[in-house]
């Protein structure tokens, strides 16, 4: 198997198992996490096209009405839509494991998963709101 | 009469075949058995040729791990009614080498433990005359969920990157690296972080996530891996902001 395992030569027939090319059917973890790996090209892909507007946007009031137009075309209609869904999946699975890695300690005391997931939560709708107000206020 | 339930139990014997075959044996069903309270019942009454590890039966050793239905569990902790009608799948753990049977061989673990020095490291002793090192409760609780592991290598089992990626150095390590680092009384965080820096440490993760859901003793090894990550990053970040300021 690997190159780092040392112990094999004086043991030639222990089994081996090759780890089979369809192991993230296996159960819904694994298959919820190569969804996860593949999908983040989504997540790229929406960066991509907001650098892309922002681009447009520099280039002055024409090229941004051009921008405009091509994102009403079907093919990206469909690709946002597309992209949106995966970015929620994205969003939403990030914050529910945010408590695996942001340990909170008040008073010696670890602060419940639930509260550093709640506060994620809490910050994104403050965040889209603050958005949302700006955008819709100027338009 | 006695209701009875077929175990499925995965044989190698390397004398005998080249690979894993199944052989399914016909086992007493009661509601106090656990999975290996059966295999014990087939290795006394039915086929003594049967090889598996155990101990303790009391999910302490950390010696029963095999694959129930699928699944790594401590075949100590695995009832049988929970998997009734059956029949009831026994494997052994996956990505660790068979030896016979449900036995595997766990020298790669043993290694990996040993490299991230998992024992307490003072830069410098303290004479025997000043006493022991003490600890608050707080500081205890810090880290006493990861010291909980019982080195049953179930995480190890279910982890596929551990299964792709063999030098991977795996969740209980790691997590067991972290217990020390967050003792109070331990000086080598810096030391463990250099080692688990390393290509084959912390970042070979990709946050999978299974190694907590199987882990018996509730240490949450992938947790453990991720602060760790954050550890490492923000260290980092010290050091490129900060060059004269880490450490």
């Amino acid at each position: 198997m690997s190159a780092g395992v040392h112990h094999t030569p004086y043991h030639p027939k222990w089994y081996r198992r090759r780890v089979s090319v369809w192991w993230w059917l296996q159960n819904r973890t694994y298959t919820g996490f190569v969804l996860r790996e593949l999908t983040s090209v989504f997540v790229a892909f929406f960066a991509l096209v907001y650098l892309w507007q922002l681009r447009a946007l520099a280039q002055g009031p024409e090229a941004y009405a051009q921008f405009l137009a091509r994102l009403k075309t079907p093919l990206f209609l469909v690709l946002d839509g597309v992209a949106f869904l995966f970015i929620l999946f994205h969003s939403i699975t990030w914050f529910n494991l945010a408590p695996k890695a942001v340990v909170v300690r008040l008073k010696g005391k670890r602060v419940p998963d639930w509260v550093v997931v709640g506060l994620n939560y809490a910050a994104w709708l403050v965040l889209s709101g603050a958005v949302a107000f700006i955008v819709l206020r100027g338009g | 009469m006695q209701p009875t339930v077929a175990l499925r139990v995965a044989r190698y014997r390397p004398e005998q075949e080249s690979e894993p075959t199944f052989q399914t044996y016909e086992v007493p069903f009661r509601k106090d058995w656990v999975v290996l309270d059966a295999l014990n019942y087939v290795k006394d009454k039915l086929d003594g040729s049967l090889s598996f590890r155990w101990s303790c039966r009391m999910g302490v050793c950390g010696s029963c791990g095999m694959k129930v239905n699928g699944s790594p569990k401590l075949t100590c902790a695995a009832f049988l009614s929970d998997s009734m009608p059956g029949p009831i799948r026994v494997e052994p753990m996956d990505y660790f080498p068979v030896v016979r049977d449900l036995v595997v061989d766990i020298t790669d673990f043993m290694e990996k433990l040993k490299k991230v020095k998992p024992w307490i490291i003072r830069k410098e002793e303290r004479p025997l005359a000043e006493g022991e090192y003490r600890q608050t409760p707080d500081e205890l609780d810090t880290y006493k969920q990861f010291s909980m592991c019982i080195n049953c290598m179930l995480c190890y089992s279910a982890c596929p990157i551990y299964g792709l990626e063999p030098s991977f150095i795996g969740p209980a390590a790691i997590a067991l690296a972290q217990r020390y680092n967050m003792d109070s009384r331990d000086e080598a965080a810096r030391e463990r972080l250099e080692i688990l820096s390393e290509h084959d440490g912390i970042w070979q993760c990709t946050f999978v996530g299974e190694c907590t859901k199987v882990c018996p003793k509730n240490v949450d090894p992938a947790g453990a891996i991720q602060q760790y990550k954050l550890m490492g990053a923000a260290h980092w970040l010290r050091s490129l902001l900060l060059p004269w300021g880490t450490r």
